[in-house]
């Protein structure tokens, strides 16, 4: 358990380590096999030609022997793509940029029609991404096919109707008609200019390459800088479509760039430290989860391993933590961005120092030795002014050929934050049972930190108890760790923890008891004891169990503070609540369903009495009216309250209020009308026969 | 004494039996309609006492809607009774309309309190 601990303390703070340095490795395997998880075919293809391009290139730039087959289905696509007449000028160029890679058998006479095609395309183009598509297609059907004399008609012309779209800011347009300038738009820019230079009949005039020039360096003012020496582009307006997070923008400028110093004769002047941080940016990325951003970055980094401005060189430290116990020595890795072999070069120490004190170097003006075998540069004698802890160590790259200062950039200096570790060696350790009144030691134990210990003290409340030890680095000095605590725990889980202090070299810790009876809560009892020692550069940090101490306190008093409530399991927590069941009312006594009925049928008794008494009186309907009219109104009346009665009946069944009382309002009106003609009709003829 | 109470009693039924056969037919009807009403009740009043109150609502609409039709049906005939002075100029007519609009009106109540 207290192993397990102590590994676990020590897995959390390498972590917390790696994660506080931020250096930049170069392109690695783990990239290699991301790559071919984001990269996936469907059936045997990807899901557009563009799609397709940007899987084939990552291959390429990573190397992938493994890759999967895609050739046959997609030769296919491509073949259609370059034969179909309604194809666009993109649909073109990523067909041709697949082919590029693919090397797919396509007809003489296809290039032939779409060459005639795309010039008439070119001739016509207004806007930047029908000169970028056009162009790049004719230049990838020029490296395609062995057409040497494949030219651009007007180049100059071409040329400057795409320069006429700059902005003064180094900036481009898409069209005329659209004020916004794009930094991605650039990009775009410089390599469809590029194109054009590559495709020109005769040599493009140079004060006009010049002004390109000019703007890209303009274009590299309005560069944006992280604090950690990374450098990217982005864009200045929001509503760009599609392309606007920094890493397009930034990669479609490389691009553009590359491209454009490679066909362009004569030096551009750009600062190595950009292309530098560029490069910076496109590794601080770390491993993208997405297919189209991890192509962006690795074909800008591509871009910079090849272009002619300036070549970066990444120093990395394949770890930064150094074992001092283990004599581990600290190696230095300088690569290019994509991980392969620097020119012959020097690695050299500028200075180290503490993170504490950074006045006070320890190592000054030290160069690395070289491995040739592991390709490592490494410091092969550490001197013994450095000790376990933290330090920057700040490192420089000396090329040795002067003509590599111009190719490659290297930065000035880089700071390092180093981890120097060792194994503390514990001594002098015991724990001992005092005198309150004297200082005289009762019980005195050895203790042997690194090793198990199985203390059984007693003591009561007018005693102390003392813990002292000793740590040493492995140069002699004094340690003093992050973490240093004594945990008393009863039986009852009630815990008090308290900081050991150090003075020099020796760290002690007295718990006088008598002091300390309200805080313990006058709970006698056994106690365990439980020391803590923990650092980052401390290799054998320690949990260590030592024993427990049996303590006698007295009697709590009445209002002594009563220990708090232990804190519930944690786990228990998050498990699952007791199930909540809801009380109903219980439903009420109900009769026998018989005894119900059968005094509805008692109901009927009285109506048939009612009937009887009816007949027995000899009720007749001799007084109904004989005449038509008053009959019909008469029957009408007897409908009516029907209607009225059976209205009552629905409304108790399912009608709501509202709408028997608006269909009653009808029925009534219409009752009163025909009551009143039946009745005063009755009325009238019963007064006749009174008269007569 | 016993048996002239009983004969006492025989005569004051007879004298009342051969009084009310004197009363109009159409009186005799009322009087057959308010018993029919008020045996009605009587049943569910028995019904109640047997298994208890407890759709008290239905109980109470059903028994009121019987006592009710009878209140009216007793007040109907005070005003149709040729007797009664006081009712003298009332066409019996009017009075029966007076008894179908009470009805209609009480049993929407009894059937919105009937639940």
């Amino acid at each position: 358990m207290t192993r397990s601990h102590a590994v676990f303390l020590v897995l959390i703070l390498a972590i917390s380590i790696c994660e506080a340095a931020s250096i930049f490795q170069p392109i690695s395997d783990s990239y290699r096999s991301a790559a071919l998880d984001l990269f996936k075919p469907v059936d045997g293809s990807f899901a557009s030609l563009e799609e397709t391009y940007e899987a084939l290139r990552t291959f390429e730039i990573l190397g992938i022997n493994k890759k999967p087959d895609v050739s046959t289905a997609t030769c296919g696509t491509v073949a259609k793509a370059l034969g179909s007449l309604s194809s666009t000028p993109k649909d073109l160029f990523d067909a041709l940029r697949v082919n590029s890679i693919l090397k797919c058998k396509i007809n003489a006479e296809v290039f032939e029609g779409i060459i005639s095609r795309l010039q008439a395309a070119v001739s016509g183009a207004s806007s930047l991404l029908d000169f970028y598509y056009s162009i790049g297609s004719l230049g990838l059907i020029k490296d395609q096919t062995s057409k040497a004399d494949l030219y651009l008609s007007d180049a100059e012309g071409i040329f400057r109707s795409i320069k006429a779209l700059s902005q003064s800011d180094g900036r481009w347009r898409y069209s005329s008609n659209n004020p916004e300038s794009s930094t991605f738009a650039a990009g775009i820019a410089l390599e469809a200019l590029a194109r054009v230079v590559s495709l020109a009949s005769s040599e493009v005039d140079q004060s006009m390459i010049g002004t390109v020039k000019n703007d890209i360096l303009k274009l590299f003012d309005s560069i944006e800088k992280y604090d950690d020496g990374a450098f990217y582009f982005d864009e200045k307006v929001v509503n760009v479509p599609e392309h606007s997070g920094p890493l397009s923008t930034s990669s479609s400028v490389v691009r553009g760039l590359t491209a454009f110093t490679t066909v362009a004769t004569g030096s551009l002047n750009l600062p190595g430290d950009k292309i530098l941080g560029l490069a910076k940016f496109f590794l601080g990325i770390g491993i993208p989860g997405d297919a189209k951003d991890f192509f962006n970055q690795i074909d800008s980094l591509a871009c910079l391993e090849s272009n002619r401005v300036s070549i970066p060189l990444i120093l990395s430290l394949p770890s930064t933590v150094v074992s001092l116990t283990k004599k581990e020595n600290l190696m230095v890795k300088v690569n290019t961005v994509l991980g392969s072999k620097a020119p012959s070069l020097t690695v050299k120490l500028v200075r180290a120092y503490s993170t504490s004190s950074k006045d006070t170097s320890i190592i000054e003006n030290k160069e690395l030795s070289f491995d040739p075998e592991r390709v490592v540069y490494f410091l092969d004698a550490l001197p013994d002014s450095v000790d376990v802890g933290s330090y920057i160590f700040v490192f420089k790259v000396v090329l040795h050929d002067s003509e590599h200062k111009d190719v490659y950039v290297t930065g000035t200096l880089t700071h390092v934050q180093i981890f120097m570790t060792g194994l503390i060696k514990t001594g002098n350790a015991e724990i001992a049972v005092l005198d309150n009144d004297l200082g005289s030691i009762e019980t005195q134990r050895k203790l042997d930190l690194a090793g198990e210990n199985a203390v059984s003290l007693s003591a009561n409340h007018l005693q102390k108890l003392r813990l002292s030890f000793q740590l040493t680095t492995p140069r002699g000095s004094a340690f003093k760790p992050h973490q240093a605590f004594l945990k008393l725990r009863h039986e009852t889980k009630v815990e008090h923890v308290f900081l050991v202090r150090n003075s020099g070299k020796k760290f002690e810790i007295t718990l006088d008891f008598l002091g300390l009876v309200e805080k313990l809560f006058y709970l006698s009892g056994k106690y365990d004891i439980q020391l803590t020692v923990g650092d980052a550069v401390m290799e054998n940090s320690l949990l260590s169990d030592i024993g427990y101490v049996d303590l006698d306190l007295p009697e709590a008093p009445e209002k002594a503070p009563r220990p708090p409530p232990q804190a519930v399991d944690p786990y228990s927590r998050y498990g699952p609540k007791a199930e909540i069941s809801h009380i109903f009312r219980a439903p009420e006594k109900r009769p026998p369903q018989e005894l119900s009925l059968t005094f509805s049928g008692l109901i009927l008794l009285p109506f048939i009495g009612f009937l009887i008494g009816l007949i027995r009186l000899g009720v007749n309907l001799k007084n109904f009216p004989t005449s038509s009219v008053p009959a019909t109104f008469a029957i009408l009346f007897h409908v009516g309250i029907a209607a009225v009665l059976l209205l009552y009946v629905l409304f108790w069944l399912k009608l709501d209020l509202f709408t028997t009382l608006k269909t009653l309002s009808f029925l009534g009106v219409f009752l009163m009308f025909v009551g009143h003609r039946i009745l005063s009709h009755l009325a009238s003829a019963s007064s006749k026969l009174k008269s007569a | 004494m016993a048996r002239s109470t009983s004969k006492d009693a025989q005569a004051l039924f007879h004298s009342l039996r051969s009084a009310y056969v004197a009363t109009p037919s159409s009186l005799k009807i009322i009087d057959l309609y308010v018993g029919f009403a008020v045996f009605t009740a009587i049943i569910q009043v028995v019904y109640m006492a047997v298994v208890g109150s407890f759709p008290f609502n239905s109980f109470l609409s059903g028994v009121l809607s019987c006592v009710g039709t009878a209140v009216l049906a007793v007040c109907l005939r005070i005003q149709v009774n040729k007797e009664n002075k006081e009712f003298k100029d009332l066409p019996p007519e009017r009075a029966f309309a007076d008894f179908v609009l009470c009805n209609l009106v009480l049993h929407l109540v009894i059937m919105n309190f009937l639940g």
